[in-house]
């Protein structure tokens, strides 16, 4: 059985966010950056299902800026057996990004992609499903548990109001949630290794797909801000306030 | 023109969530539509201000409806509507970038204001960026956030209902196994008036049971931080931020929370938030509207009596 993991490089989740004065977009200068933190759990539940016998073999997809070499090699480490990176200077969208991976699963036909329920820097939550629908293939998002048994994967997911379960045939698309896995660190042996495996890199026009945006992001701006507050001295001034003037209680 | 909205149901009741996105779809002044997949809609007749007709679609497959088997109904409408709408919950985030990628349109998440009728706002990096999106396709797929716009009011005029009957999927791929609902007697996150959270400063699944006892006086809901989530305890649909549940309640109560970047990205349109925390250099006393420096559980008795004299 093959897993494909497909793998976003994004701003690290610690990194302080500012919006560039022109509104152009976000400061990017300095900023570091990382592995899509749900796309890092997905590769270690690819790895936990090829140590447990259920896959043979685990490849992960990138597309963007040469850079994204680096958040590859770590997936490598983590143990995925190979990497694709496919060049691309510009933000991809969702539906764009989907195109281009449903080119790499008609190449590759893997028997479940696992990925990140969003990244974290558009938040937009789409890729996966878009590529299940293109692909025609069921889905499992926000996934917190994954059982793989008879061609069949068992899924809970995490939704408002609780945990569903559902049971899809393979091949499936599954999205990962926060409490699917803790991912591990790569060991040094590990990290060593890794600089061995094979990692291919070519243009994303060779995947055929048209990069034509849909959308224009006009501008981005920072939120409104909340007016600081006030701290007060005990609970009396507290209820007082919340009662009196604010009329919350 | 016309929008389509995809109503969310909750125990064979219509989801608030779905009338802040018949608020939403107000903004487009034109015919709105309704459409409610369930097992049973014979309790789903009532009607919203602002909405030209409901269209009801009885299924068995629709109690517990897969991406898949939504996302196929709606495709037998996409042709009749230029916008397609549901709300950006768990359920509209599941089959939503399905129905635009089989129409091949962009889909635009989490939508918090609507510009005009190609422009729309949303929140990107957590809440710390708000990204202004034109769509360049005619059709229109959105998911509506449902903090940001006002539930819109039943309406005591009769609207139309329709009737349509899915035939069901041909060759269903995936399969509702169970449902294990956390159970709660206690009003919804998303739609309380008062939210109490807890943090990691409660320290264990037994002080936040205090939290709860308070929410229960207080008839609020009960959030928590992803830490106290992971940290097992309490369930994960009780995690507020922005890979949580995203929350604007006129009242917001953080109780031993520091104020993580992820966690008041899902606060922070609420209309009042305090803050009680030991730690004075807390993040979340810059968030807050009104902070206390405390331990919790010493001003507690306090908090309580004060509450009897209000009257809760």
């Amino acid at each position: 059985m093959k897993i494909l993991v497909p793998i976003k490089r994004v701003v690290h989740y610690q990194a302080k966010i500012r919006v560039k004065a022109d509104e152009s977009g976000i400061e990017t200068y300095n900023i570091k950056y990382a592995i899509n933190p749900f796309d890092e759990i997905a590769v270690e539940e690819a790895v936990r299902l090829k140590e447990s016998g259920l896959a043979d073999e685990i490849v992960v997809v990138s597309f963007g800026v040469a850079e994204c070499q680096e958040i590859l090699r770590h997936a490598l480490a983590l143990g995925a057996d190979r990497a694709q990176l496919y060049i691309h200077p510009d933000p991809i969208e969702p539906l764009v990004a989907a195109k281009c991976l449903e080119a790499v699963v008609k190449n590759e036909n893997p028997d479940i992609v696992i990925m990140g329920k969003q990244a974290i820097d558009d938040d937009a939550n789409q890729t996966g499903q878009m590529l299940a629908a293109l692909l025609d293939w069921p889905q499992a998002t926000f996934a917190s548990s994954i059982q793989i048994e008879n061609r069949q994967a068992t899924v809970t997911r995490e939704i408002d109001g609780g945990l569903e379960t559902i049971c899809c045939d393979l091949p499936v698309v599954i999205t990962t949630d926060l409490r699917l896995n803790e991912p591990r660190y790569p060991s040094m042996p590990n990290i060593m290794k890794a600089k061995s495996k094979p990692l291919s890199i070519e243009e994303i026009s060779s995947l055929q797909v048209s990069m034509t945006p849909h959308l224009v992001i006009s501008k981005v701006t920072s939120p409104p801000e909340r007016s600081p507050g006030v701290k007060l001295n005990n609970i009396n001034e507290l209820i007082d306030k919340l009662h009196n003037e604010e009329k919350v209680l | 023109m016309a929008v389509l909205v995809v109503g969310e149901i909750q125990n064979n009741a219509l989801a608030s969530a779905t009338l802040s996105v018949v608020t939403a779809a107000k903004a487009f002044n034109t015919d709105i539509a309704l459409l409610l997949a369930s097992d049973d809609c014979s309790q789903l007749n009532s009607s919203i201000d602002g909405i030209n007709k409901i269209i009801h679609v009885e299924h068995p497959d629709f109690a517990h409806p897969t991406a898949e088997a939504l996302a196929d109904l709606v495709m037998g409408f996409a042709d009749q509507y230029q916008l397609i709408l549901a709300p950006a919950s768990t359920f509209g985030k599941n089959f939503m970038p399905r129905v635009a990628a089989k129409l091949f349109v962009p889909m635009i998440s989490d939508v918090i204001e609507i510009v005009d009728v190609n422009t729309f706002v949303r929140p990107i990096y957590a809440g710390n960026a708000l990204s202004y999106v034109q769509s360049l396709d005619q059709q229109k797929v959105l998911t509506i956030r449902s903090t940001a716009f006002s539930p819109a009011p039943e309406s005591q005029s009769p609207v139309d209902i329709e009737t349509y009957a899915w035939e069901g999927l041909s060759h269903p791929k995936s399969r509702f196994v169970k449902i294990e609902a956390s159970n709660s007697d206690r009003p919804d996150l998303t739609s309380a008036k008062i939210v109490i959270s807890g943090g990691r400063g409660l320290q264990s699944a037994e002080n936040f049971q205090i939290i709860e006892k308070l929410a229960d006086r207080l008839g609020a809901a009960v959030g928590a931080t992803r830490a106290v989530v992971d940290a097992g305890f309490v369930p994960n649909d009780y995690q507020v931020g922005q890979t949580g549940k995203v929350v604007a309640p006129d009242l917001y109560i953080a109780i031993g929370i520091s104020g993580a970047i992820q966690h008041i990205a899902g606060i922070k349109d609420s209309k009042v938030i305090i803050a009680i925390n030991k730690d004075p250099d807390a993040p979340i006393f810059d968030v807050a509207d009104y902070g206390l420096v405390a331990d919790f559980f010493d001003i507690l008795p306090e908090f309580e009596a004060a509450l009897a004299e209000l009257g809760y």
